[in-house]
This record gives structure tokens, C-alpha cells and sequence, in this order.
């Protein structure tokens, strides 16, 4: 008997760490992309990049429910590091990854002490702060950016030596999917550890957290600089596929625009970057099209819609769907959303 | 030297008039409206589009730019607003961007991208020199107006019935209307007068802020500063955030233009990290 | 032998105010100690004092005679003084199941472990089982913890506290607001704790006080009034004046 419970709770504790189908089947779609929508590579590439910045709004909007106006800031850093650092003759684009996402790493670290304290409202204009400062200093400093001429001449070398970027954004995709991939991996990894637990624990009562003997700044500051590492690294791969950088990396519209992302795709649950990243750039592509200077009102129309409507429900039905059960029909039916939209393009 | 200082004086002055509704709403109400620079900016375009178009006198486009706002205010409060005064902050945030964004797009397709100009009248042109100071008129005429209008606020919620009331909402809004208060009344009312006064100074500082669809978003930031600098809970303390904020930014672009507006991000953060509550709230 | 908590002089004024009055209160080894007093009498702030909520104007706390009264409040826990809540303190969207996986895994130091999935590690999952048993939670283990009967959420307030293995657990009202059919089980759990771990028991119902504890303090107006035996308190004049015969009246 009680080894009976133990296996359950093995077997039930253990359920979050293990793969469904539906996201097997995610991951196969996003790769099959790779070979079957040669043309739309460029954009698939832009939805890799900003899915993972997404994905990194998620860890601290999501995990540890940090309300921030000003991520760009750590998206906007990584771009310009791994920018400069091509400019100057190190084109070597993991390298430049690197060097991204520590640098977005030790202002992540730095300013996360900034967000511990506060309401949610000090939260948001400290953030949003921080990133009206970095794109000011970005601005002034034109011998080091390029100001608001954008940093030009920005040339890369082939990855690991072997794979030259080409000009249908193949490899640049190839690359960005890779690397989203591979820190998705890390992540869902560490939301489903004890420490991600102690996350979701302060997220929901900080108080208990506190009770039980978390060390709730700690963990905030580890997660906080942990996002802005990943944020980085999505600024980066902008800049190395795109071979330009331009003061729009920090504007504000971009911290408005991954909270709208991941908002789209539900918070919470990692995927939801990467689906809303999807909806929102096929939308844009769309709404762009048709509507060049307006695509903006709708956007702002869907916001709005969304909050209406109720977004914690819509995401919940969702999250539902997800793969923490071993209901493999419910979990079937969640993924095509995204599969069909990516072919449809 | 003290030109600078007046002419700081009347930009902080009209940045209070343009924030004030924003204290009230975010300060007492607890609700993060990043759209407010949308009813400014209406209250901009009403007067522009009168003058303009039609060729009304300035100071008799001011009681519209006024209206017209608080009236947008009212409906939207009233159908939208009051639906999320429960929710979370990251919800009131997004509907409200989205607002932002709407209105962005909205007056684009409407007025078009370009600068509006607002010509004031020529009596309100030029300068005149006071005890050796340099002193723009028009600048005095809106340290008037908006001088006038803080001493009617302060009034209003301070010596009134409604006043008294709306602070008896805010503290405890089961128990107001435990004692008949009709809190909704209060909240829209409120939150009309606030987006009409945002309309007035979006008018008033059209010369000076100047006018065009980014408008919400360009001055978000600065109301934004106004309500959490200064803190919540009296409007002395925004007004004097404005000030402050006012005189800084003028003399900033002044004596060092390079530095743009990272002194005042800067002082922000600083701030807010040292007093989260603001700097003129009364430690408790 | 050092007492298992104690306070030297405990003081906690706001402003005019004097909430706590010059506390000096001893819980010995393995106790059952109730703390008792009328509303206001100040029972919330000593409470978080002691967990490190609050910070005292003066006074000593010690914990098995080391000085605490300076260390945050999650480090308090760490040492071994737990708590519960007179309002429940849960997590809503967890499961009991991982609400004790994460006491327990916190406690074994695996909280800044990233890598590992929770359920990996053997001595974690026994533990969980057991004090899923003691606490009679083995079957809702696996539901929303939003979604429980009061009563149980009750256990799993205790539950968790004790999933921290304190030297010292504070139960902060743990019957309030339980209905009369769950009470019983809530009672029958809180009388079989352990004896190696001291209780002090904050409590309004009288009749869980004279069941379990074995001494009682009685706070009023933010000082100590009275202590000793449940003899000698239930049958001392004066609290009766101050106390039970206010508690008659609530």
C-alpha cells in the first residue's frame, strides 16, 4: 500500500517533466518548415526570434509574475553586443551569442534588484525606465551604435565555421530555430525542477513562499537575470540574421509588443511565446498588407478585445489542453492551431 | 537663468493639468491607464481641427477641448472602464495599450502623421520684460489658467461634499456605499472631469508640446513620472512632481541638450528604488 | 537545556502604540503551550514577531537558545520555526502534492536545484508520502489545491508547515472556521504531532486549548498577564474576568 502511493507520486510528480505528443509533434512541425516553406524563411525566422523573446518575458511574467514595461532593454542590449562585437571583426555568431547574453545577463542581475521592491506600478515604470535609459544612452553614444542611423556594415561568419548565412534566410532560420530550441529545452527543464516549483510557489503566495523557507529575492534575481540572458540572446540572433541594428531594438513599442505576444499565446506556460509569436507575426504580415499604416488599430483592437473577453479564461482552456496528463486526444486536437496557421502563410 | 525657471514653471504647470486626471485615476482608483495621452491628445485635436477647419477663436475652443474629452471619458468609463477596475494590473495595462494604440492609428488615418499647428492669438504672442525677466506671454497665460484650475482641484476635493466623498470611495468603496455614497456616479464623474482636464491641457500645450498622433505615447512616460514621483495620495504631491519635472527637463534641454531626457530616467529610477511610494508621500 | 523558544523582553510599538509590552515568554522542550487572550490583545503581532514578519522596537527572540532575533524570516524556517495561518496561506494552482514536494524539497536544500525533476529523488518522495498519511491527504494529493474541502485545506496548512520539519510549530488558530463534521479529524491530526516537536498553540476555542495543551499564557493589552497550568489559568478569578468572560459575550 504505501509503496503503492509512492509510485503514484513518483509517477504524478514526475508527469510535468515528461514530453507529450503534442509537443513532439510541435517541435517536428516547426522543423518540417525548414524544408517545406523555403520562401517564408525570413519570416519564420522573425517568429524563432521573437518567440524566444517571448519565451523570456514568460520566465518572469509567467513564473514569477514580474510585471515588465521594459524588457526590450535586454533585448536591445543583446542586439547591440552581438552587433558591435561583428562590426569590430568577431563575426564568429555563437560567440557573439555569448558575449549577448552575458552582458544582457549583468544588467538583468544588476537592475533585478531594482524590480524586488515596489507595487506592481513601480515595477513597470522602473522597467520601463530602465529601457527609456539604455535606448537614450544607445541614442548618444552614435560612434559606438550609430545612433539613429542604425549600426551598418555588420558582416558574419559562417556558424561553427561551417554554414555561411545565405540571402533566403535558410541557415538564419535554421540557426534561430536551433537556438530557440535548445534554451526552450533549458527552460521547460527548469520550470518543471524544484526550483522552477519555488517560482510558481512566490508567483502564487509569496507570503507561504516565505513560510516554508524559499528565499523569495534570491530566486526572483536568479530568474530575472536568467530572462534577460535568454532576452539577449534573441536580440542578438536579430542582429547577427538581419546583419543590422537600429535604436528600435529598445523602443517601447517593443517591450508593448512581446507582452502582447505572449499575451496572445496565453502566459504561463512557455509555449504561449511561441504560439502567440506565430499568431502575432502572420497578423501583422496580414494586417500590414492590407492596411500599411494602420495594422497598429488592430492590434491595439485585439489588446483590448482580449482583456474584454477575459484572457485568464481563454488561456486556461488552453493550458488545459496542455500535456501535464496522459490525455493524449485532448493534447492532439491543441497543437494543429499553430501547424495549419504556419503552413497557411 | 530665470527665464528658464518661469518657462519650467509653466511646462510643470501644464504638465499637472494634463496629469492630474491620471493621479486620480491611478493614484486613488488604483488603476493603470497608460491611455490617458489619448484624451490629451483629443482635447489637441479638437482645438486644432475648430481653428483650423472653422476658424474659431482659441480661447473658445478651450470649453471643447474640455468637453469633449471628459464626454469620450464618461462613455468609455462607462461601458469599458468599470469593467476592470477588479482586474489584475497586467490586464488594465493591456486593454490599455491597446487603447493607445488604437488611438494612435485612429487619429493617424483621420488627421494624418503631420505636426498639427495650433496659431495662438496674437495678443498671447511675443514677450514682455518684468523686473528684468524675460517672460513669454502665452506662457502666463497658461501658468494663469493652469495656477487657477490647482487652486479649484484642490478645493474641490478638499473643502466639497463631492470631494469628501470621492475620498470615502477611494478608502473604502463597500464601506461608502454602506453610507449611500453612489460610488459608480463618483468613479465616472471623476474620471470624466479628469480625462476633460487631460483634453484641456492637451489643447494648451499643443503650441508647446506640439501635436500629432504619437502623442499618448510620447508623454505617457511623463505623466506616468508626475503620479508615481510625486505619489498618491494628495495632489499636492503630483504638483509638485510637475514642477519639478517641468523646470528639470526645460533647464536639461538647455544646459545640456546632449544628455536628451536621461537625467530625468535616471532621477526616476532613483527614486522610485529609494521611495516606491513617491517622493512626497508622507511616510506612514 | 535551552528552552526551545524563547523571548527576553520582546517590545513592538507603532508609532504611540505599544502592541507587544515587554514579552518575556518561554516554550519548553516538546511542549504544548496555548496562548490565549482577548481580540486586540496583540496575539498577531507576537506571532509575527516571532516568524520575522515584523521586526521588534527591542527585545531578544532565541530559538534553541540562539539569537534570531535579527534573521530574516525564511532563514527562521530554515533553523527549524515553522507556522500556519489563521487565514489560509496556500498555493491555489499547486496540488497538495507539489505544495509538499516543495516544503520538503526546500528544506533538503534542493530549492535552488534547476535541473533536476522534482520527483527524482527518492527520500523526497517517501517523505511526502508519509506526511501525506499523517495528515490524511493521501487521497486529494493530486487535485487543485482551490478545489479541496475547507477541512483539508486546513490539514494542508498544517501540513506544509510541517513538511519544513520545525523544532517549533506555531498553529495559529488551526480550527477557525472548520465545520463541526471535518473538526474532528482536524483535531485528531493536531493531537498526534510528534512530541520532539514544541507546539504553541494560538487559539479562541477554549475546548481545544483545555484538550491539548498542557500550559497557557494569557496576553492582554500586548503584555504577559498571566501563565501556568490549565488548572490553575482556567480556574484563576482574573482571566476569567478579562478573558473567558469576554469570550462569552463574543
Amino acid at each position: 500500500m504505501q509503496s503503492d502511493t509512492a509510485d503514484n507520486v513518483r509517477a504524478a510528480l514526475g508527469r510535468r517533466g515528461r514530453w507529450g505528443w503534442g509537443e513532439v509533434a510541435f517541435w517536428l512541425v516547426a522543423a518540417a518548415t525548414l524544408v517545406f516553406l523555403p520562401e517564408r524563411h525570413l519570416i519564420l525566422n522573425e517568429i524563432a526570434i521573437i518567440g524566444l523573446f517571448a519565451l523570456s518575458l514568460d520566465l518572469i511574467l509567467g513564473y514569477a509574475g514580474i510585471v515588465s514595461l521594459g524588457h526590450a532593454a535586454f533585448f536591445g542590449l543583446g542586439a547591440y553586443a552581438a552587433g558591435i562585437l561583428a562590426k569590430n571583426g568577431i563575426g564568429d555568431p555563437l560567440l557573439g551569442l555569448g558575449v549577448a547574453a552575458l552582458a544582457a545577463a549583468i544588467l538583468g542581475f544588476v537592475t533585478s534588484f531594482l524590480v524586488l521592491r515596489g507595487s506592481d506600478l513601480t515595477k513597470l515604470m522602473v522597467t520601463l525606465g530602465v529601457a527609456l535609459v539604455l535606448g537614450e544612452l544607445a541614442n548618444q553614444m552614435s560612434w559606438l551604435t550609430g545612433g539613429a542611423d542604425g549600426l551598418q556594415g555588420i558582416t558574419m561568419g559562417p556558424i561553427l565555421g561551417l554554414f555561411e548565412f545565405d540571402i533566403f534566410g535558410t541557415v538564419a532560420y535554421a540557426y534561430s530555430l536551433v537556438v530557440t530550441f535548445v534554451l526552450f529545452v533549458i527552460a521547460r527543464r527548469i520550470v518543471v525542477s524544484p526550483y522552477g516549483l519555488s517560482l510558481r510557489s512566490i508567483r502564487d503566495n509569496p507570503l507561504r513562499a516565505r513560510a516554508v523557507g524559499i528565499p523569495v529575492n534570491r530566486r526572483l534575481v536568479a530568474v530575472y537575470t536568467l530572462a534577460a540572458a535568454y532576452a539577449g540572446v534573441a536580440g542578438a540572433l536579430l542582429a547577427q540574421t538581419t546583419q543590422f541594428v537600429s535604436l528600435d531594438v529598445l523602443a517601447f513599442h517593443r517591450s508593448a509588443d512581446v507582452m502582447l505576444v505572449l499575451v496572445i499565446g496565453g502566459v504561463g506556460y512557455l509555449y504561449g511565446g511561441l504560439i502567440g509569436a506565430v499568431f502575432f507575426k502572420v497578423l501583422q504580415d496580414v494586417l500590414s498588407a492590407w492596411t500599411p499604416q494602420y495594422w497598429q488599430f488592430w492590434i491595439g483592437l485585439i489588446l483590448v478585445l482580449l482583456v474584454l473577453a477575459g484572457r485568464e479564461r481563454l488561456t486556461d482552456r488552453v493550458r488545459a489542453l496542455r500535456p501535464r496528463s496522459r490525455r493524449g486526444l485532448a493534447t492532439d486536437k491543441a497543437r494543429p492551431l499553430p501547424t495549419t496557421t504556419a503552413r497557411e502563410v | 537663468m530665470l527665464t528658464i525657471l518661469f518657462d519650467g514653471i509653466a511646462y510643470g504647470m501644464l504638465l499637472f493639468v494634463l496629469a492630474c486626471g491620471l493621479a486620480v485615476t491611478l493614484g486613488l482608483m488604483n488603476f493603470v491607464n497608460l491611455a490617458h495621452g489619448a484624451f490629451a491628445m483629443a482635447g489637441g485635436y479638437v482645438t486644432a481641427v475648430l481653428m483650423n477647419r472653422y476658424g474659431v477663436p482659441f480661447l473658445l475652443t478651450l470649453p471643447l477641448a474640455f468637453l469633449v474629452p471628459a464626454l469620450a471619458g464618461l462613455v468609455l468609463e462607462r461601458t469599458l472602464y468599470k469593467q476592470l477596475y477588479t482586474r489584475s494590473h497586467l490586464d488594465q495595462v493591456l486593454f490599455s495599450i491597446g487603447l493607445v494604440f488604437m488611438a494612435v492609428a485612429a487619429v493617424d488615418y483621420a488627421m494624418g502623421s503631420q505636426q498639427q499647428m495650433i496659431r495662438i492669438p496674437t495678443w498671447l504672442q511675443g514677450r514682455v520684460e518684468i523686473l528684468g525677466i524675460q517672460v513669454g506671454l502665452y506662457r502666463s497665460f497658461i501658468i494663469a489658467v493652469c495656477g487657477v484650475l490647482v487652486v479649484a482641484l484642490q478645493f474641490i476635493l478638499t473643502k466639497t461634499r463631492f470631494g469628501s466623498r470621492l475620498r470615502a470611495a477611494v478608502d473604502d468603496p463597500r464601506v461608502a456605499r454602506g453610507l449611500g455614497i453612489n460610488v459608480s456616479v463618483i468613479f465616472a464623474a471623476t474620471f470624466a472631469v479628469g480625462s476633460g482636464l487631460a483634453g484641456l491641457g492637451g489643447a494648451l500645450g499643443a503650441e508647446i508640446l506640439g501635436l500629432d498622433p504619437t502623442f499618448p505615447l510620447k508623454f505617457m512616460i511623463y505623466f506616468l513620472i508626475v503620479v508615481t514621483v510625486g505619489g498618491t495620495t494628495s495632489i499636492t504631491g503630483p504638483f509638485l512632481a510637475s514642477l519639478l519635472l517641468g523646470i528639470a527637463d526645460v533647464a536639461g534641454k538647455y544646459y545640456v541638450p546632449s544628455l536628451g531626457a536621461f537625467v530625468i530616467y535616471t532621477l526616476m529610477i532613483v527614486v522610485l528604488v529609494l521611495r516606491p511610494q513617491g517622493l512626497f508621500a508622507r511616510a506612514r | 537545556m535551552a528552552a526551545a523558544l524563547e523571548t527576553r523582553g520582546l517590545v513592538k510599538r507603532f508609532g504611540g502604540l505599544v502592541a507587544t509590552d515587554n514579552v518575556t515568554f518561554r516554550l519548553e522542550q516538546g511542549a504544548r503551550h496555548a496562548l490565549i487572550g482577548p481580540n486586540g490583545a496583540g496575539k498577531t503581532t507576537f506571532i509575527n514577531l516571532l516568524t520575522g514578519v515584523l521586526a521588534p522596537t527591542s527585545g531578544q527572540i532565541l530559538l534553541e537558545g540562539q539569537d534570531i532575533t535579527r534573521l530574516r524570516p525564511e532563514l527562521r524556517v530554515q533553523r527549524g520555526l515553522a507556522r500556519t495561518f489563521q487565514i489560509n496561506q496556500l498555493f491555489p494552482a499547486m496540488t497538495p502534492l507539489e505544495t509538499l514536494g516543495l516544503a520538503v524539497s526546500e528544506r533538503m536544500g534542493g530549492g535552488h536545484d534547476w535541473w533536476r525533476v522534482i520527483g527524482s529523488k527518492r527520500e523526497i518522495v517517501d517523505e511526502i508520502v508519509e506526511i501525506a498519511e499523517r495528515f490524511r491527504l493521501t487521497d486529494v494529493l493530486d487535485e487543485r489545491t482551490a478545489n479541496l474541502a475547507y477541512g483539508k485545506q486546513r490539514l494542508l496548512e498544517i501540513a506544509v508547515a510541517f513538511a519544513c520539519r520545525p523544532r517549533v510549530l506555531l498553529l495559529d488558530e488551526p480550527a477557525a472556521g472548520v465545520p463541526e463534521a471535518e473538526r474532528h479529524e482536524l483535531l485528531a491530526t493536531v493531537a498526534a504531532l510528534p512530541r520532539d516537536v514544541s507546539v504553541l498553540l494560538i487559539e479562541h476555542d477554549m475546548d481545544l486549548v483545555f484538550s491539548f495543551a498542557d500550559r497557557i499564557s494569557v496576553l492582554v493589552n500586548g503584555g504577559l498577564f498571566t501563565e501556568g497550568s490549565v488548572e490553575e489559568v482556567s480556574t484563576d478569578p482574573r482571566v476569567r474576568a478579562v478573558y473567558l468572560g469576554e469570550s462569552v459575550d463574543e
